[in-house]
């Protein structure tokens, strides 16, 4: 079996959830013939047809909200904004609508659709197209938001999110569309929703993050491993609803956790997960709950990047001085 | 049933695609010191626009929007406005930045990945290059609400591309600009394609101009490689703006002859031969054809103007290579008036972490 990237692994899922149901309906901007400005579609048009996978006209509030009528009609739209940081004009579809066709029809409508985002920094990419902005969506009740860390976090998370009844945000990392690569068994198996995942074991502290921060973590406990310190690391996945069940049952473990993330500090989802340690783990903690975040700032043009992003030194010092705490 | 309203969308082209001039040319045709200046504008640019290109390809600029073939609009854009009205442009708009006075190696930092490039020491009213599609059409008819509330004769110019009047905004634009009378011009830059999505795909509509009679303002489509026709129809734009008659939005016709970025490649969605077919009437070929067999320019002329152009990106990519990389601490400065109490912690802390950290 051959390794593949996140991006590839996309594309597998994808592929594989247009073959599996004839609902499964692939478009956005340059998602056709072009295959996405990431490719993460490439060769879907070709093998699918124009009639499933198909470009629109350049409208993301327009996508989302053709999104939700097509969900409420039965199908299964796998819609892509091009970068997250133009996914603000969908926002009155997705919270408005998205989020509360549900509820507000009790259940006789719903909206099963997947709106896939590329997010984050560490590409050097042009202004806007670093963001980090999943707690917008996180903080909305009705949506899933979902982030993979991996090629095989990738492709088994996509296929739940798109055979989920309700509908999902998909953010992917972009830093980790072509860093790794890893064996994915085409199996049409899903991964589970609303779960976290340990990805690694440890005893000392717990390191809690999701997408490229991930992978920033599962560095910063290697080499926290090397100064004989064992750190778990947990892949958050489902950022909203939020399993906090993993989180504490790992705290109590550990009694130290850190979190992680891109986005600035406050009011990022690490305070959602730190105000939770605080109320239902408090007497497991050893330590203050830490967070390596970015910074409480627009995110930088990409010669500051690098600063403003979380990495494994920082991580690592963060760790070190919650061992401070006996 | 009666026929309620009746409309006609025109186009206007003097220098065709063989440098020939069709009837009735405006006088600009007869004034050699003017379109030589344009000429010398567009050239300036397109040498700017392949010095940005290599630059990073080699790894010292990020990615890049090329604005090659549709050098003409930004150009005469930037003759056209007076200097006091306000231009609202997206990425692609290299030339008119140029003609407004920004200054090459301040491009060049901006897609270096450093904010300091969009500070232009002085060209200080116009907006920032603006990424989210269409968003600065909005803002445009804010900017021409504010000369209207202080009965200012000025104009705001906002460009934006064949794929942005897909957009809310761009629509939210021209019905406003309608509806109060605004002193607002949209030129869209119609270059057929939106990364890979062709300008068919965007939109059923026979032409963009069109777009501008349901909000009930001026609408004209202009061949985009024309300088003539394109000075042209702005002027006249320009002076009913400026005189209270309101908005105008002109299609100007040109083609991408570039990838959409340095990260994109066009190979994969278009066929070279319909990339060579918009060669041939590209701007610069156009408007030095016609110069030529006016006895208005030589090879001498083109000679010196390279060299000269050359010689001045040249420096300003030395002023931009040697510009000291920016101080960790600039994300905090300039995101309020005064930094706010409680960010001093923080960007103290970011501070101690030094600029390698
Ligand atoms: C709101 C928004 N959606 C998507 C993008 C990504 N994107 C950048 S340029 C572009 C195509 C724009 O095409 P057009 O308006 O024709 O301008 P051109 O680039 O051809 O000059 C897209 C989809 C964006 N920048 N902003
Ligand atoms: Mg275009």
């Amino acid at each position: 079996m051959p390794e593949i990237t996140l991006v590839e692994a996309i594309n597998l899922a994808l592929a594989r959830a247009l073959e599996e149901d004839e609902r499964v309906l692939v478009f956005g901007e340059d998602v056709g013939h072009n295959g996405g400005v990431f490719r993460a579609t490439s060769g879907l048009q070709e093998r699918f047809g124009e009639r499933r996978v198909r470009d629109t006209p350049l409208n993301e509030a327009m996508i989302a909200g053709m999104a939700i009528g097509m969900a409420a009609q039965g199908l299964r739209p796998v819609a892509e904004i091009q970068f997250s940081g133009f996914i603000y004009p969908a926002l009155d579809q997705l919270i408005n609508h998205a989020a509360r066709l549900r509820n507000r029809t009790r259940s006789r409508l719903s909206c099963p659709l997947v709106l896939r985002a590329p997010a984050g920094g560490g590409i050097r990419a042009p202004e806007h197209h670093s963001e980090s902005n999943e707690v917008l969506l996180a903080h909305i009740p009705g949506l899933r938001v979902v982030m993979p860390s991996s090629p095989r976090q990738a492709y088994g998370l996509l296929l739940a999110a798109i055979r989920d009844p309700d509908p999902v945000v998909f953010f992917e990392p972009t830093r980790l569309y072509r860093l790794l690569r890893e064996t994915v068994d085409d199996d049409a198996a899903a991964l589970p929703l609303d779960t976290c995942f340990v990805l690694r074991e440890g005893r000392d502290l717990t390191l809690v993050a999701w997408g490229a921060s991930v992978h920033e973590s599962l560095l910063a406990a290697e080499q926290l491993e090397a100064q004989a310190i064992s750190a778990e690391v947990i892949d958050v996945a489902t950022l909203s609803p939020l399993d906090m069940s993993t989180i504490l049952a790992s705290v109590a473990k550990t009694g130290r956790c850190c979190i992680v993330h891109e986005a600035p500090r406050s009011g990022g989802w690490g305070a959602e997960i730190a105000a939770r340690l605080a109320d239902e783990g408090l007497f497991s903690l050893l330590a203050p709950v830490a967070r390596v975040t970015g910074y409480d700032t627009v995110m930088p043009l990409f010669r500051l990047e690098g600063t403003y992003l979380p990495d494994a030194a920082r991580i690592i010092a963060a760790a070190r001085r919650l061992l401070e705490y006996a | 049933m009666s026929v309620v309203a009746h409309f006609d969308v025109h186009r206007v082209q003097y220098l065709d695609a063989g440098s020939h001039l069709v009837a009735d040319a405006p006088a600009l045709a007869r004034d050699r010191a003017h379109l030589s200046a344009l000429y010398r504008a567009m050239v300036r640019t397109r040498i700017f626009d392949a010095k940005a290109v290599a630059l990073q390809r080699t790894g010292r600029l990020g990615t890049y929007a090329a604005c090659l073939g549709q050098e003409a609009i930004g150009v005469c854009i930037a003759d056209r406005m007076q200097t006091n009205d306000v231009l609202l442009p997206s990425y692609r708009e290299t030339a008119a930045y140029l003609g407004r006075g920004v200054r090459m190696e301040e491009l060049l930092l901006y897609w270096g990945g450093d904010e300091r490039g969009m500070d232009f020491a002085d060209d200080r009213e116009d907006f920032p290059i603006c990424v989210p599609i269409a968003t600065q059409l909005t803002q445009a008819t804010g900017v021409a609400a504010a000369f209207a509330y202080r009965s200012e004769a000025r104009v705001a110019v906002a460009v934006c591309g064949d794929g942005a009047t897909s957009q809310g905004d761009f629509y939210a634009a021209l019905n406003l600009a309608g509806a109060w009378t605004l002193p607002f011009i949209c030129v869209v830059n119609n270059n057929q394609w939106a990364i890979s999505v062709a300008r068919k795909a965007q939109s059923a509509a026979q032409t963009l101009a069109q777009k501008a009679i349901a909000a009930g303002i001026h609408g004209v489509q202009v061949d985009g490689n024309d300088p003539i026709a394109l000075c042209s129809v702005l002027d006249v734009a320009l002076d009913r703006a400026r005189r209270g008659g309101g908005a105008t939005l002109i299609e100007a016709l040109s083609y991408r002859l570039c990838d959409h970025t340095t990260a994109d490649d066009a190979a994969r969605y278009r066929p070279l031969e319909e990339v060579e077919a918009a060669r041939q009437s590209e701007p610069v070929v156009r408007l030095r054809r016609y110069l030529h067999a006016q006895g208005w320019w030589n090879a001498d002329d083109e000679e010196a103007l390279k060299n000269a152009c050359s010689t001045e990106v040249d420096g300003a990519v030395e002023r931009y290579l040697a510009t000291p990389a920016p101080e960790p601490t600039a994300m905090f400065d300039h995101l309020y008036a005064s930094l706010p109490a409680p960010l001093q912690a923080p960007r103290a802390a970011l501070a101690a972490r030094g600029s390698d950290a």
